[in-house]
C-alpha cells in the first residue's frame, strides 16, 4: 500500500522530538533479536529490502502508530514468513515448529554475519539517463496500491535535478516481485513554498532521491 | 505523545514487554528448527551492530575532513570512495554521500517513509530519528525540530533536508568549532557527535566541553 499511514512527512499532531540521552543500541534484548532474524532472513533472498519495507507499511494502520520500532520489524517478519511459505500459521500459534522446513538455496553463516558485506543496489544502466543536472522537472502524480518511495507530499510538484546518483534496483518494481527493473535515480530538490505552500520558510529547500519513472519534464 | 517508538519512560509495560520477549523468543526457535537460521549467525550480527558500527566511525571521518582539505574534497565528492581509501575503516555501504555545512547553508537528514540511515558510519539510528514526530515534521517544520534540539541558526543560515527515499544514504559534515586551531584529529572526533552528523546538532565547541 502506497497511501498509508508509514507517509508521515507533512503531518501534524504527532508531537514535539523527545531525544534520549546515552542511548543504548537495544531497550531490550528481543528487539537485537529482531534485527538478526531480519537480517539473516534477508540473506536468503526470498524477498527483497523493499518487499520487507512493503510488509511494514502494510500493517494495520493502529498497530503500526502503536507499535514500537522492533515490534513493526517483528510484525512484518512473521507475516514474511508465512506468506513466502517457509512457516505455518499453526507453528506460530504453537510457537514451535511443527514439520520439517524447506530447502533454502542461501542460508547465512557465523562467518558471513561476521564479513558483513553491504549489498549494493545500482545496476547496469539499460540506457541513457533522461534528465541532466540543472533541469526543471515536475514528480508524477501516483497512487499505487503497491510500494513506492515517491512521498505524499512531493507528488505533482516542480523541482531541479541536483545531481544524477547512477542507476538503481526499483523499489516499486522490487517490493512486488517484478525484477529489478533498474532506473537511473536523481537528487530533486524542491523550494518550501513549492511543497507547502506561499506561508512556507522561504530559506528552506528540500531534496527526495527520486527514480526516473517519478519525473517528468517540466 | 508519539506512539510510533516506546520512550524509556514508557518501559513500565512489563506484560507487554514479556510478550514480545515470548513471541520473539518463539519465532527464532521456529527458524532455527526448520533450518532458516543460525543462532551463532544471529548472535555475530547483534555483536556486530552493539560493537563494530556507531557514531564513533563518523567522527573519525569529519575529523580527518576538518584537517586534510584533499580529504574533505574526495568525501564530498564521493564519499564512500574517500571513506574506503582509508585505512583501518571497514567498508561503508555504497552510495554514502557527505553534505558539508557552512554559515550559509544547514543541512538535515530524515526518513520520512521509514527509517533510513548510514548505519555504516553512524550505528544503528535513535529512537527519535524513527519516531512520528521527527518524521513527520522535520520535512514541514525543520526550524520548530532543531529549537527542539536546542539548535538555532543564524537567520541568514538557509536550510536544506535531505528526505532518504532510496538506498543513498547522507553524512552531515558538520562545522568545525572555533577554538579548535592546531587540535590533534583524535581531539576533534571527540567534538563530533551523531547529532551534527545527522544535522540535528552542532559539533560540540571548546568551551562547551570545559564545562
Amino acid at each position: 500500500m502506497t497511501n498509508s499511514i508509514h507517509d508521515m512527512g507533512g503531518m501534524h499532531g504527532f508531537g514535539p522530538v523527545e531525544a534520549e540521552a546515552n542511548e543504548p543500541v537495544f531497550h531490550e534484548p528481543w528487539e537485537g533479536r529482531v534485527l538478526a532474524m531480519q537480517r539473516a532472513m534477508g540473506f536468503t533472498r526470498l524477498w527483497t529490502i523493499d518487499g520487507g519495507r512493503a510488509s511494514i507499511e502494510n500493517l494495520p494502520p493502529l498497530i503500526y502508530l502503536a507499535a514500537s520500532y522492533y515490534e513493526k520489524w517483528f510484525r512484518g517478519l512473521e507475516r514474511r514468513v508465512v506468506a513466502h511459505g517457509l512457516v505455518g500459521d499453526d507453528e506460530i500459534a504453537a510457537g514451535r515448529s511443527l514439520r520439517p522446513g524447506i530447502r533454502l538455496n542461501r542460508k547465512m553463516t557465523a562467518e558471513d554475519a561476521k564479513a558483513a558485506r553491504s549489498a549494493s543496489f545500482e545496476r547496469p544502466a539499460p540506457g541513457p539517463a533522461r534528465f541532466v543536472e540543472g533541469e526543471r522537472v515536475r514528480t508524477v502524480n501516483i497512487n499505487p496500491t503497491t510500494h513506492t518511495r515517491l512521498p505524499r507530499y512531493a507528488r505533482g510538484k516542480t523541482g531541479t535535478v541536483e545531481a544524477i546518483r547512477g542507476c538503481h534496483v526499483f523499489p516499486d518494481s522490487a517490493a512486488i516481485g517484478a525484477g529489478d527493473n533498474p532506473q537511473w535515480l536523481y537528487t530533486v530538490v524542491f523550494s518550501a513554498r513549492e511543497l507547502w505552500g506561499d506561508e512556507a520558510d522561504p530559506t528552506v529547500t528540500l531534496s527526495i532521491e527520486a527514480f526516473e519513472p517519478y519525473l517528468a519534464p517540466a | 505523545m508519539a506512539a510510533d517508538d516506546h520512550h524509556p519512560h514508557d518501559h513500565d509495560h512489563a506484560s507487554e514487554l514479556s510478550e514480545m520477549q515470548l513471541r520473539v523468543r518463539a519465532l527464532e526457535t521456529i527458524l532455527t528448527e526448520k533450518g532458516y537460521v543460525e543462532p551463532a549467525a544471529l548472535d555475530q550480527i547483534v555483536e556486530n551492530v552493539e560493537t563494530k558500527i556507531g557514531p564513533h566511525i563518523g567522527a573519525r571521518i569529519v575529523a580527518r575532513a576538518w584537517v586534510d582539505p584533499e580529504f574533505k574534497r574526495r568525501l564530498l565528492a564521493d564519499a564512500t570512495a574517500a571513506v574506503n581509501s582509508l585505512v583501518g575503516f571497514d567498508p561503508v555501504a555504497s552510495h554514502l554521500i557527505a553534505v558539508e555545512n557552512t554559515p550559509r547553508l544547514h543541512h538535515i537528514v530524515v526518513c520520512t517513509l521509514c527509517s533510513c540511515y548510514p548505519w555504516s558510519v553512524l550505528g544503528l539510528p535513535p529512537v527519535w530519528y524513527k519516531s512520528a514526530p521527527y518524521r513527520s515534521r522535520a520535512v514541514i517544520d525543520p526550524k520548530g525540530v532543531l529549537a527542539e534540539f536546542g539548535v538555532s541558526l543564524p537567520p541568514e543560515t538557509e536550510i536544506r533536508i535531505w528526505d532518504s527515499t532510496a538506498e543513498t544514504r547522507f553524512l552531515v559534515l558538520p562545522m568545525r568549532p572555533a577554538g579548535t586551531e592546531g587540535w590533534s584529529e583524535e581531539q576533534l572526533a571527540a567534538l563530533v557527535t551523531r547529532d551534527s552528523m545527522v544535522g540535528t546538532g552542532l559539533a560540540t565547541s571548546p568551551t562547551e566541553t570545559a564545562r
